[in-house]
């Protein structure tokens, strides 16, 4: 990712805030109440926006929702291809899994195959009961039929651009920049 | 990814980042193992060779073990029953084996320097699961993540090695990786089976077993190898378990947390006592589930550098590596 050349923020801390709001809302909404829920981030955004989420719905809800972190670097589809092997984190579920309703969070969907391989992965802790996807950014260019249930912004982009979500925990502070791809 | 490298044939070559980056995926290799499915699809279209021209049960199965969680593809081999006992070479062995495909080669051979030859005419990855008494990296490693989840750190630790050092190349890869990470060793053992000039290595030699283990976080004890005896190195077993094995009296010498480890097969009642081969401070079978997720670790990495098709450091040539031939190190007079 050295090669981007920051455009915009597209989306400032306060907007973000209020989409993860949002999403808890919309989580709580479709599933009728918390009770069954576990939240997994996927690494490495997705764990600290997993973790936001379950503290709105605990908010709303009065409910401890348990969260936990999947790092799909072991089932990606790409180790014979890509030229930097990337470093293997944890993958942390915390509870079981069995008939829950997994919401699965990241921060950006883009061709799918992150996603695809989390499900994979997800798959081999345990039967869920059903699994449902969370994303702040939905920046189209879908490679395998994957869709997301809770979107926090959709952002029509092309290929050579680079959509950015910066978290706190992570970056520093929030917010969602749109950058374009350089050489 | 190791370095850029293709191969692992001991931790003399390594730097303590690289030493470093291995052991903390085997962290979450060791994560993997305790997963209801204890199996990730990784390594998928690759397939692995385990030629075991030396008697091997526990790093065999492990590097079987290892390969499997990973889901590659593997073949195995001991040299009984194969076609080694008909007299062919190494590189013909080799060859076939690399025409059926094979990505990761995997091999333990009575000479030392034999990974290093297979490196060198190999595309395959290689790696040394115990050459001759040159090294046993795997082991070496598995030893020093061991002692690192327990104590949190290498930097500083006190280890003491104790027994046959100058054929152990379990001795050698734990000396090689634990002086880079900056642990302090001690080692002892009967003068006939001590290097001669091994302070070069950044290492101490005690004078009797009590005193290396005397303030030490971790005691390593090598197996003595009963054949030993027999070209007069030690004149008999009772004498070697009383002057040089590790009883519970001598134990009390080292810290109260200090870790007893042995790469097995034990001989009990020789260099290691039945109640401190089951004691409490025994980490000996942990020892064994730890050396999955560390080959674990170490197929991975190698795996992603064969894949990235970066260009790969050279393993040192056959020439350079014929050192290996001989102990390193000869015994002191």
């Amino acid at each position: 990712m050295e090669n981007v050349r920051e455009k915009a923020e597209i989306v400032d801390a306060e907007s973000l805030g209020r989409a993860i709001t949002r999403i808890s809302h919309e989580i709580i909404e479709k599933n009728v109440g918390a009770k069954e829920l576990v939240l997994v981030g996927i690494r490495r955004r997705g764990v600290p926006l997993a973790h936001r989420i379950a503290a709105k719905i605990q908010e709303f809800e009065g409910h401890a929702v348990p969260v936990g972190a999947l790092d799909i670097t072991l089932y990606r589809d790409d180790l014979q291809t890509i030229s930097h092997q990337p470093v293997v984190g944890q993958t942390d579920i915390p509870v079981s899994i069995d008939a829950k309703v997994v919401v699965l969070v990241d921060d950006v969907l883009f061709t799918g195959r992150t996603v695809r391989a989390a499900l994979d992965e997800l798959i081999d802790f345990g039967r869920p009961r059903s699994i449902q996807l969370a994303v702040i950014v939905d920046r189209g260019h879908r490679e395998i039929p994957i869709r997301a249930d809770f979107v926090g912004k959709n952002v029509p982009t092309s290929r050579r651009e680079v959509i950015k979500v910066k978290v706190t925990e992570i970056d520093g502070h929030d917010g969602v920049s749109i950058g374009e791809l350089l050489s | 990814m190791i370095g850029n490298r293709k191969d692992l044939l001991g931790l003399e070559e390594l730097t303590a980042e690289e030493i470093v980056s291995i052991l903390d995926t085997a962290r979450t290799m060791g994560e993997v193992l305790e997963r209801p499915i204890p199996k990730v699809p990784s390594l998928r279209a690759l397939t692995a060779a385990n030629l075991f021209f030396e008697a091997s049960t526990r790093t065999r199965l492990s590097f079987e073990l290892a390969e499997k969680r990973l889901s590659a593809d593997t073949v195995s081999f001991q040299t009984s029953g194969s076609s080694v006992s008909k007299g062919e070479t190494l590189r013909d062995t080799a060859a076939n084996i690399e025409a059926m495909g094979i990505h990761l080669v995997v091999i333990r051979h009575q000479a030392s320097g034999a990974p290093h030859y297979l490196a060198k005419v190999l595309e395959a990855g290689v790696i040394n699961a115990g050459d001759g008494t040159h090294e046993h990296p795997t082991q070496g490693l598995l030893d020093i993540y061991t002692m690192r989840e327990h104590k949190g750190r290498i930097d500083g630790l006190r280890v003491a090695i104790l027994g046959d050092i100058l054929h152990s190349r379990v001795a050698r890869s734990n000396i090689w990786g634990l002086t880079k990470l900056g642990a302090k060793v001690t080692i002892a053992g009967p003068a006939t089976m001590m290097p001669a000039e091994v302070e070069r290595f950044g290492v101490t030699v005690a004078k009797s077993v009590d005193e290396a283990i005397e303030g030490a976080d971790v005691v390593n004890i090598l197996r003595i190898q009963l054949e030993r005896q027999r070209a007069g190195l030690y004149p008999s077993l009772r004498e070697y378990s009383r002057v040089y094995g590790v009883n519970r009296e001598r134990l009390r010498r080292a810290k109260p947390d200090v870790l007893v480890m042995h790469p097995g097969p034990m001989n009990r009642g020789v260099e290691i006592a039945q109640d401190v081969a089951d004691g409490e401070h025994s980490v000996i079978l942990e020892q064994v589930t730890n050396g999955v997720a560390v080959r674990m670790a170490v197929l991975y990495l190698l795996a992603g550098q064969k894949a990235a098709g970066v260009p790969v450091v050279e393993t040192p040539n056959v020439e350079a590596s014929k050192r290996h031939d001989e102990p390193t190190l000869s015994p002191r007079r």
